[in-house]
């Protein structure tokens, strides 16, 4: 500690909220907290970038970001309120990490951009992208669309995901009669939103009935006669559910109803017309996930939020008589006071310190004192820098695998994201591959990461077998080959809301941000009491129109 | 651009339309000034350039522009470098306009016209073009002036086949793309081109617009390609001859007409003036036939230069059936002998088709001619009558094979992989039953395979096909008219498929000589279809049917009586095609709605007074010009034909004054609604 620089003291030294962390969410409370325009806010992060746990980094960063152990925080004490010792706990298990190639890496040890919370995308017609407008934090960020999605199974295949007329026309794998019945459902999906949006209208034909929408959706689509096939690429292709619908006795809690089914249908055909130059439902911002947070930043920057970053917070400050919250202590021996904080998911309260606590206290600290969870669900993660593409000519595309596609006890669906330089977050012809399921268990969702790995890329082989391997295998040779691996199982946190302290969500296991906005949205309702999010500020500053990137504009 | 609805304006939007109106009007003032003094001064074409970027419609300013550019051009005696400078600015003054409306016809134009001059690089406008098809991928300007650019650039046909496909995939629904992609792929199959073998490409293509067809059966653009490409499947680029009267190795017997009194069973045939009709049908309609183009090889004398006549409206000279007549009774006596008679159709070339196909394969023909020396049985001058007198002809029949030889394939079409092609679009189509283009199509589908095909499930298909349209008839009811006729058209088909079905329909006519009958009433017959299998028929019953129209039946020379009571014919318009009918003599036309309407509303191309040009020449036309003038429908078309027997009753135009007009119009007369006339 004693090598950094010396932090100069902060003034003011009182906020109407502290934020700890920088993740999507507290960067989400933070720039719609400043735009209030009645509330002081000081954003502090311990790291030396924004992001926290949605962060992208380098090779280097990412991986001391995930070994970074626990640290005991310095003993410290106040003589005018009760100080209660806080403790950076690590979100990750299982860390494993393996080096291929270390030269090419060293090559081209800064040109990557390495999400943590991977594999990430948003539709275009997202709540993160409607937020982004709102709040005007598009001016910061650039996106691009991703290519082409694809579901994918043991045998290496990667057939397309069929997600709209001409895809449909073009594909290649159905047979006329399902090309019929898939685009006869997106129709049926479509008139139905049409007429739930006109619902004043009394002459709206019901085009599904309400027990419909109650039922499971999956039985929904066999009641459309809808093939297997087609049945898997809409639920984990475009609806992109993680639990094996088909087997409803085992996963009862997994199943989704129809209604939230064609929601999800829903957000993937308005994501498909909503900007006119992409050309798909998704996209990835460049540079990387981490621009997100850092956009919500600089909003809440001009609108006068305070950061620092790499300045931890040791120890809360509670008053001694009602146990109440007063401040933070930060790194630097500094107390800072506010009304309210919120905190990072991996930030608790040392177990040590919990004895001596009074109920009054516990009740103050409710959100950080660590629970019995209820659900057990972590998520797996894996993350691969590649040579090649996993499919020729393709350089961003998601891959998903249904559950059971890869190998028969498969319980959940693998994603996976493939990204290029086209991106800015690797160099040229080589491509970052994020992996991701979630699982009961560390085992079992490495397990299901690493055979989407085998199927889709190649390992490295010793020089000396190489081209035995090539000749025994031709199609080996098409497959990329692998340069460096991360594996890392990811604890799900919730945020909580908790009345002086609260807490944010850790990333969860979506491709997309919607419920982590929306957690972040509800948590805001209940911070500031009702007030409206990000009301119209909408200065629509005109971007130039640079090619082929995504301009998201209203 | 499409499925964009229309905004009200608001109020200031309404204010600054006004207020561009005013400014244009002054600029149009202004403009029109310098045009009618023929000033073409740099500040005057500017003038026209603003108006015409404001207002790219401006027609007139296009065309002062053309006059300016020539005005230019005659001043600066051919410097390239200045040409192609004064050319290059119209073309972006044409580019500007066409960023405000790339609908502008006269800017389109304009550039086809700056272009033609071939003083400017033509590289630039596929770029230009890509432009303007990214905007609107539909947009026929466009595509009409790629057309253009392409044929002046010699880009390959090849290369805009990709482009469409390239269109195509981007969307499907994009009626010009499919269009110029089957222009495209008519003109490489018609040359031949490298790898554009039909039996090739045409599958091919098919699969392509399954594609679209199955991805959404409701996007009409894929079923019109479809539509073309079965038409590509089921018709040849020839003209073949698809039927004749007489058939080859048929025996026909001829009444001389006059002579000992023996009675005789015999069908004959031949009209009063001892000729009969020798009639060619071919499968499209064709140009050039003549005694050079078909030759005749008999004994029948004074048959040496006969006259073709094309049967078809006035003064065209291109027609599926082609009638010429037969001499039998020349100056020598010739009863009681056979002559046979050899008919070379496309002997030396001239017989095109009106897309202007030869036709190539030479056919011919032999049948022999029996001249009896029997007498017509009936008096001249008795009434017809539908009712009584007719025999059952017996479908084992000799004379009834002899007529109607009905399975006739063409030998010269390379079948195979069209009936491949056509079999599995119809397996195909089966899976989408619940449309109705679906169902239409396969209608079509059966309709073909019927056509081509010579196996004889063809009952089976037409049976099917009867029961689509009837499917479609009750779920599009505003296309009902259509579904009727094609039902007609099957049933028509079915009817004429074998001998065993059509023998059902054949009479003879013991008091006429016994005529060959055929009766199709009673089968709510819409239209005439298959006349070509029935060229031998005699007297024809269509009463009570559901026609419009007599179209069809000009080709049915032998024609003599004919039973139309009981349709829903409107007009004498509509019995037009029957003055082609030189030997009908026998015709009722009672309980139809003729005088309802005066002009056949079921048409979009009908005769009316003023397409007659010898109207105020004519005899009767002067003697009763008032009367003429009121009917004149039925004037034009009773005067040509040669009645004996007319039936009218029933009809709103029937009455006193008709009868009387109509007395007038045909003095030959004999019977009218079963009266016989005081002569």
């Amino acid at each position: 500690m004693s090598d950094l620089p010396p932090y100069p003291p902060l003034d003011p030294t009182t906020y109407d909220l502290i934020i700890v962390g920088t993740g999507v969410p507290s960067s989400i409370l933070a720039a719609a907290a400043s735009s209030s325009g009645s509330s002081s806010v000081l954003h502090l992060d311990p790291n030396p970038f924004y992001g926290s746990h949605f962060a992208s980094l380098s090779l280097p960063d990412l991986t001391s970001f995930l070994n970074s152990n626990s640290l005991p925080p310095p003993p410290s004490n106040t003589h005018d309120f009760l100080s209660v010792d806080l403790v950076n706990r690590s979100l990750y298990s299982s860390v494993e990490i393996s080096t291929f190639e270390p030269e090419t890496l060293e090559q081209h040890s800064r040109t990557f951009n390495i999400d943590l919370c991977g594999p990430r995308a948003v539709f275009c017609a997202d709540e993160s992208i409607n937020l982004m407008l709102k709040s005007g934090s598009n001016n910061y960020v650039e996106f691009k669309s991703v290519d082409a999605s694809f579901v994918g199974d043991s045998s290496g295949d990667l057939r397309n995901v069929p997600d709209s007329r001409g895809a449909i026309f073009k594909d290649k794998g159905l047979t006329l009669l399902e090309k019929n019945q898939l685009m006869k459902f997106f129709k049926l999906v479509q008139t139905h939103l049409a007429s739930s949006s006109t619902e004043h209208d009394q002459t709206a034909v019901k085009v599904m009935s309400e027990e419909d929408m109650e039922s499971p959706f999956v039985e929904f689509l066999s009641k459309m006669r809808l093939p297997q096939k087609i049945k898997s690429i809409i639920l984990y292709g475009i609806a992109m559910l993680d639990h094996d619908q088909d087997n409803i006795e085992e996963t009862c809690e997994h199943v989704l109803k129809t209604k939230e089914g064609i929601d999800r249908l829903a957000l993937y055909i308005t994501s498909i017309s909503r900007f006119s130059n992409a050309h798909g439902a998704l996209m990835y911002p460049m540079y990387g996930q981490g621009e997100l947070p850092q956009a919500f930043c600089r909003r809440a920057a001009v609108k006068g939020c305070i950061y620092v970053l790499r300045m931890p917070v040791t120890s809360l400050l509670l008053d001694k008589e009602t146990g109440g919250y007063k401040g933070v202590r930060l790194a630097s021996g500094q107390e800072i006071f506010s009304q309210k904080l919120v905190l990072d998911p991996s930030i608790t309260v040392g177990v040590e310190s919990l004895p001596s606590l009074t109920d009054q206290q516990k009740e103050t600290l409710r959100v950080l004192v660590p629970k019995a969870v209820s659900s057990k669900e972590k998520i797996a993660r894996g993350i691969c820098i590649i040579r090649g593409s996993v499919k020729a000519d393709i350089s961003n595309a998601l891959v998903v695998y249904p559950p059971k596609s890869l190998f028969p006890e498969q319980l959940t669906a693998v994603r996976v994201l493939q990204l290029g330089s086209g991106l800015a977050v690797c160099p040229p012809d080589i491509h970052a591959l994020y992996l991701s399921t979630v699982c009961g268990d560390d085992n079992q969702g490495k397990t299901a990461v690493l055979s989407a790995i085998s199927t889709l890329i190649r390992p490295q082989v010793p020089e000396d077998l190489q081209t035995d391997s090539i000749a025994e295998n031709d199609t080996a040779v098409t497959k990329p080959v692998v340069i460096w691996r991360a594996l890392y199982v990811q604890e799900l946190v919730k945020g909580e809301f908790g009345g002086e302290i609260s807490s944010t969500s850790s990333p969860d296991g979506n491709l997309n941000y919607n419920e982590i906005v929306e957690s972040a949205m509800k948590l805001y309702e209940q911070l500031m009491g009702n007030k409206e999010l990000f009301k119209e500020e909408t200065e629509n500053t005109a971007e130039e129109d640079d090619g082929d990137g995504v301009e998201i504009e209203d | 651009m499409h499925g964009r609805p229309r905004k009200a304006y608001k109020p200031e939007e309404e204010a600054a339309s006004a207020a561009k109106a005013a400014k244009l009007r002054a600029l149009q003032s202004q403009f029109m000034a310098n045009h009618h003094n023929k000033i073409y001064t740099k500040e005057a074409v500017d003038l026209s350039t603003k108006l015409l970027e404001i207002n790219p419609e401006a027609y007139t300013a296009w065309n002062y522009r053309k006059l300016a550019v020539e005005d230019k051009l005659s001043r600066i005696e051919s410097d390239p470098d200045l040409v192609k400078t004064i050319l290059d600015e119209e073309l972006r003054v044409v580019e500007s306009a066409l960023k405000q409306n790339f609908k502008s016809y006269g800017a389109w134009h304009h550039r086809k016209w700056v272009l033609s001059k071939g003083h400017s690089s033509v590289g630039n406008e596929l770029r230009l073009l890509d432009q303007f098809q990214k905007l609107d991928t539909r947009n026929f300007h466009a595509w009409n002036y790629r057309r253009f650019v392409v044929e002046l650039t010699k880009r390959s046909e090849q290369d805009e086949l990709e482009y469409t496909d390239d269109m195509i995939g981007s969307d499907f629904s994009n009626y010009s793309a499919w269009h110029n992609r089957s222009v495209l792929l008519s003109s490489l199959l018609t040359r031949k081109a490298d790898g554009f073998l039909p039996n090739k490409k045409i599958p091919d293509e098919y699969k392509l617009v399954q594609n679209a067809i199955f991805t959404d059966e409701d996007d009409q653009s894929g079923w019109f390609y479809h539509l073309w490409l079965l038409d590509q499947t089921v018709n040849v680029e020839t003209p073949l001859l698809t039927s004749s009267w007489p058939l080859h190795g048929s025996r026909i017997n001829l009444s001389a007409g006059c002579s000992n009194g023996s009675f005789s069973k015999l069908t004959t045939f031949g009209s009063e003036s001892g000729s009969f009709p020798l009639v060619l049908y071919f499968d499209q309609a064709v140009c050039g036939v003549s005694s050079s183009t078909v030759t005749i090889d008999s004994e029948l004398k004074g048959n040496e230069d006969l006259v073709w006549e094309p049967v078809s409206k006035k003064n065209s000279q291109v027609s599926c059936v082609w009638v010429a007549r037969l001499k039998y009774i020349s100056s020598e006596p010739c009863f009681g002998k056979e002559y046979k008679v050899k008919v070379r159709v496309g002997n030396s070339p001239g017989i095109v088709s009106s897309r202007g196909c030869n036709f190539s394969a030479s056919y011919e023909f032999v049948f022999t001619a029996h001249v009896h020396d029997t007498v017509e049985e009936s008096s001249q001058d008795g009434i017809v009558s539908w009712k009584d007198g007719f025999d059952i002809w017996d479908a084992e029949s000799k004379d009834l094979n002899a007529l109607a030889t009905l399975d006739r394939s063409n030998a010269q079409m390379d079948s195979k992989w069209r009936q491949e092609a056509i079999a599995e679009e119809i397996d195909l189509f089966r899976e989408l039953p619940d449309s109705k283009i679906g169902k239409l199509t396969l209608a079509r589908l059966l309709m073909a395979k019927a056509m081509i095909s010579d196996d004889a499930v063809k009952g089976v298909h037409y049976n099917e096909i009867l029961e689509l349209c009837k499917d479609l008839m009750a779920l599009d009811s505003s296309h009902y008219q259509y579904y009727k006729d094609e039902h007609s058209v099957a049933l028509l088909r079915k009817v004429t498929s074998s001998t065993e079905d059509l023998s059902g329909h054949l009479f003879r006519c013991r008091n006429m000589n016994n005529s060959v009958c055929l009766r199709l009433n009673n089968l709510s017959l819409s239209r005439i279809a298959s006349v070509e299998k029935l060229l031998f028929v005699q007297m024809l019953d269509l009463s009570h049917n559901e026609l419009h129209s007599t179209e069809g039946l000009e080709a049915m020379q032998l024609l003599s009586c004919l039973n139309l009571s009981h349709n829903r014919i409107r007009s004498f318009s509509a019995l037009d095609s029957l003055r082609h009918l030189k030997q009908l003599r026998v015709l009722d036309v009672s309980h139809n709605h003729i005088g309802e309407h005066s002009v056949d509303t079921t048409r979009y191309l009908c005769s009316s007074p003023l397409s007659n040009s010898e109207w105020p020449q004519d005899e009767v036309g002067s003697q009763m010009p008032s009367l003429v003038t009121k009917y004149w429908d039925a004037y034009f078309v009773l005067r040509d034909l040669n009645l004996k027997q007319l039936d009218i009753t029933g009809n709103v135009i029937a009455g006193d004054e008709f009868s009387s007009f109509v007395l007038q119009v045909v003095p030959k007369l004999v019977w009218l609604d079963g009266k016989k006339l005081e002569i």
